[in-house]
């Protein structure tokens, strides 16, 4: 690229390095502090806290019964996840591979879940759910998360089947494959690093979701970061370390997805662009 | 010329569906559709018709208490307080980083680092800030042992609280939304530029700035979206009752603590109908803009 | 920061420009020198450094060593907003939300100049392109050849002292291609500046240089007038550009002056040589196939023809020499496959090298 010596454009450059260095500063300390914070016997009005001790995570976790929760976190995240993909999945390769009139009206509706705020639909779902008797329960935890997972999923999935070539399912059909040997031999294979990025881009930002499953969990069907939420929310009454034991393990399970999902995609894409990167 | 010949052949329904793109192939979108169309649009009706249906009054009364009741119109005020402002300084810091950043050569270890606050989550971010902004935090203790302040600023229980984490989790999605859009911009346009005697501000303002300004006006778009729909940062790390009393948590309470699901939904459907309004305001807005291919253009 | 855009056209000089990426040598110190005027072609396969000395020139790339000078005036420390150059991109890069008027317009407002001489200028530079229809179109709307003309205007309009051009035609269909090549030349000796015309079409250099420059991995192999080049190439890479294509390697018979006598497959061949061949020594030959005719016998090489395909004007084939060598020859009457022929050299039409390791 050009280079400029100017003295108004080196400073201009660390201007700009030094936000976006002040940025990620304040980002890691708020992580630490809370990292720290979990493991301290006491900390008030110092820097550091005075004492370390790992005891509070054991009584995080009878305290806030983090074992039965996380169980049904990953059972809310993986029934989500699951599901999205397999219904999302066939979405992706129609839209990728077929021109059909009321195209458009179908990338509109996928779309509408990502760009409404989630209580918009999230209070009428509510609502609806405790009317038919499934408000509370694990099965309206999973609905509720699947309304923004499934246009995810296709989002995601769908540049990476446009970017399949077409003519090879062409050439499989010449060389005489049927839909079975097509979909197994040539389909399968090239669609499951796409597919496997959608889903683990999915399950991260199930996990960290929660609007949807605040509003419709119950007591015993809370996600992790709900009841994350209601132990901060109540932080008079408990130990502030122990919150913070909470939170760590809750940073622990999304951040162990996180590492797993970036082995296959690039960061970006967990922003999921809404729209084609292309002209209109 | 025989009878079969003279009978014109008409091509099978399946055929002719094939022609305009309807087949087995389409059909494997129907799963999809129709969840979203029950999940997503069937929910929106019936809380529409069940904003309608107050629990006393006539069909509008929900919708004319909100706007009688300024504890509760100024619900949206206060988001909008919270959501413009983030959202512009999102962009201001947005753009020239990026800008810089698509010039590295290791790009992938930033990324990674800003799509931590994505991942984490908004109750996270809050519970860190509690914390951190503390009177007693390091970010308090910093600037006063650095001499910048003498006592410690009020950073949490209050706007600066939700303000600084809806900067925390808004800006990675704002700053690799512009990434994205500025890499696709050839640099040929800016060379070009260049040799024809533009200095870098000039290349910035008549190159750059404009064929950027359809993708930031999505940006924004999404970005402001995200920040409207505000609620855990807000209440714990705010004043839900005051300052930061944003209509999400006014939707929230008329449904779970007034069990009023009535005037929870109609709330609900305000926020959205606002936000809608703004979003279609910026892209009436952007049909203005240039809005074809950046990258260099071939016959 | 002096601008040299405005100054008289002087010679322009390089000395010394060296360019790394690290380890990666892009260009191994070039000197060159150009007159005012003087239209230059860089020739040479992909990744000999062309692309890169233009970018050097232009200023879009910096030095790793060396320097650059315009008319005596030192111009390498200079970003390229301060060269005054113009400079036709291979992609074009005309600005798709400006129409072509304004795209022409664009360095004539970054110079300040008023709007109405500068609305006098793009006229005139849209006219000398003929290009006056399409002025108010933007670039998306327009084909190929289109584009690239308004390119062309915009890189003259603002009157540079050198104009630079990057591979500009090789994105054209063929037809196009030569159509616009005149059109190329037709206005650099219109507007007199000097030209550097990056290429690595061989037919293009030939028709539009003054003087062509050979580059392969970085470094000039050979600098000179198309017809120097053409006939009596100084380097193996040059003779590979000029399309001599059949490759011999031999033994140096004698040696007077510019010929020398090789013996190569079997044959005694009467050659252009050049370095300091001395008999005995090994020399790498290298011939056009049109200088080497296929006749039933005689004293030529010993060969066996293996394909043969008809062009138009003669026949042009493969054949195998006795010594497994490998030649393309011409032959003016049809021959067979398999059958036994003597391949003679045209006298001092092949060229010898010292080799065969260069």
């Amino acid at each position: 690229m050009i280079r400029d010596d100017s003295l108004a454009s080196r400073l201009w450059r660390a201007i700009v390095w030094l936000v976006a260095a002040a940025f990620v500063a304040n980002l890691f300390a708020l992580i630490a502090v809370v990292v720290l914070n979990s493991f301290a016997t006491r900390w008030l009005g110092a820097w550091l806290p005075s004492g370390f001790t790992p005891r509070w995570y054991s009584s995080a976790w009878s305290e806030f019964q983090l074992g039965d929760v996380l169980i049904v976190t990953f059972e809310v995240v993986f029934a989500v996840v699951a599901l999205s993909g397999l219904v999302g999945v066939g979405a992706a390769y129609a839209l990728a591979r077929r021109d059909f009139p009321g195209k458009r009206a179908v990338m509109l509706l996928f779309l509408a879940p990502l760009v409404i705020p989630p209580l918009t639909y999230g209070v009428p779902m509510a609502s609806l759910l405790y009317r038919i008797g499934l408000g509370g329960t694990f099965y309206g935890v999973v609905l509720a998360n699947l309304v923004p997972t499934i246009p995810f999923v296709v989002l995601v999935m769908t540049p990476f089947i446009e970017q399949i070539d077409p003519r090879i399912e062409a050439a499989a059909r010449v060389f005489g494959a049927s839909t079975l040997s097509l979909f197994r031999r040539v389909l399968a294979p090239l669609l499951l690093p796409g597919l496997l990025a959608a889903l683990l881009l999915a399950l991260v930002r199930t996990i960290a979701m929660f609007e949807l499953t605040f509003l419709t969990a119950g007591p015993d069907s809370q996600t992790l970061v709900v009841a994350l939420y209601y132990a901060v929310f109540a932080s008079g009454v408990r130990a502030g370390q122990s919150i913070d034991a909470m939170a760590v393990i809750y940073m622990a399970t999304t951040l162990i997805w996180l590492v797993v999902a970036l082995r296959f995609v690039d960061p970006t894409q967990i922003v999921a662009r809404a729209r084609p990167s292309a002209a209109r | 010329m025989t009878a079969a010949e003279a009978r014109v052949e008409r091509p099978s329904l399946r055929a002719r569906l094939a022609a305009r793109g309807l087949d087995a192939t389409t059909a494997l979108c129907l799963p999809a559709v129709i969840a979203v169309l029950a999940l997503f649009v069937y929910p929106l009706v019936y809380g529409l018709v069940e904003s309608l249906t107050p629990k006393a009054g006539r069909w509008y009364a929900n919708y004319a208490a909100f706007f009688s009741d300024p504890y509760l119109y100024g619900t949206i005020f206060a988001t909008l307080r919270l959501a413009l402002p983030v959202t512009i300084v999102n962009l201001l810091l947005a753009v020239p980083i990026a800008l810089r950043v698509r010039l590295m050569r290791r790009q992938r270890l930033l990324t990674t680092i800003l799509v931590l606050p994505v991942t984490l989550g908004t109750v996270l971010v809050a519970e860190g800030l509690l914390n951190y902004l503390g009177p007693q935090g390091w970010f308090n203790r910093s600037l006063m042992t650095i001499g910048l302040i003498a006592a410690p600023m009020k950073l949490t229980n209050n706007y600066w609280g939700v303000f600084a984490s809806l900067l925390i989790t808004g800006f990675p999605f704002a700053f690799l939304l512009t990434l994205s859009q500025v890499t696709g911009i050839d640099p040929a346009l800016e060379q070009a530029a260049a040799t024809l005697g533009a200095k870098p501000s000039a290349r910035f303002v008549r190159i750059l700035l404009p064929l950027l300004a359809s993708g930031l006006a999505i940006t924004f778009a999404l970005s402001f979206v995200q920040a409207f729909a505000v609620f855990p940062s807000a209440v714990l790390l705010g004043q839900p009752a005051g300052a930061t009393h944003v209509i999400s948590i006014a939707a929230y309470q008329a449904a779970f603590e007034q069990y009023d699901y009535s005037l929870g939904s109609a709330i609900a459907l305000i926020m959205g109908a606002a936000q809608l309004i703004i979003v279609v305001a910026i892209l009436v807005l952007r049909a203005r803009f240039y809005r074809g291919p950046a990258g260099a253009a071939k016959g | 920061m002096t601008s040299a855009r405005n100054s008289t056209a002087g010679a322009l000089r390089l000395a010394g420009v060296r360019r790394a990426f690290g380890a990666y040598i892009a260009l191994a110190g070039l000197d060159l020198e150009i007159a005012p005027g003087e239209f230059i072609a860089l020739l040479g396969p992909s990744g000999c450094g062309k692309t890169t000395a233009l970018n050097c020139i232009a200023g879009l790339t910096p030095l790793t060593s060396g320097s650059i000078w315009l008319g005596g005036r030192r111009i390498d420390q200079l970003p390229p907003e301060a060269r005054g150059f113009g400079m036709v991109f291979q992609s074009y890069a005309l600005f798709p939300h400006m129409s072509a008027r304004r795209n022409i317009a664009f360095g004539l407002a970054m110079q300040g100049i008023p709007k109405e001489s500068a609305e006098e200028r793009v006229n005139e530079a849209l006219a000398m392109v003929r290009l006056e229809a399409q002025a108010d179109k933007p670039p998306g709307q327009m084909s190929g050849g289109q584009q690239q003309r308004v390119a062309i205007a915009r890189a003259i309009v603002i009157r540079p002292p050198l104009v630079l051009m990057d591979e500009p035609l090789s994105n054209l269909d063929a037809k196009l291609r030569l159509e616009m090549r005149a059109e190329i030349r037709r206005i650099h000796d219109a507007i007199g500046s000097t030209t550097i015309y990056v290429t690595h079409d061989q037919d293009e250099a030939l028709s539009l240089a003054d003087r062509i420059v050979v580059m392969r991995e970085g470094a000039i192999r050979q600098v000179g007038a198309p017809a120097d080049l053409y006939e009596r190439p100084e380097h193996p890479d040059v003779a590979d550009f000029m399309g001599f294509r059949t490759r011999m390697t031999g033994r140096v018979v004698a040696r007077d002056g510019e010929r020398a006598i090789v013996e190569a497959c079997g044959a005694r061949l009467q050659v252009l040589a050049r370095d300091a061949l001395q008999p005995g020594e090994k020399a790498l030959l290298a011939v056009r196939p049109e200088d080497l005719v296929a006749m039933r016998d005689g004293d030529g090489i010993e060969a066996e023809v293996e394909a043969i395909e008809y062009r138009g004007r003669a026949y042009f084939g493969l054949a195998r020499a006795k010594t497994a060598d490998e030649l393309y020859f011409r032959s003016d009457a049809p021959l067979g496959r398999g059958q036994a022929i003597r391949l003679n050299a045209t006298p001092d039409r092949a060229v010898a090298f010292s080799g065969p390791s260069r």
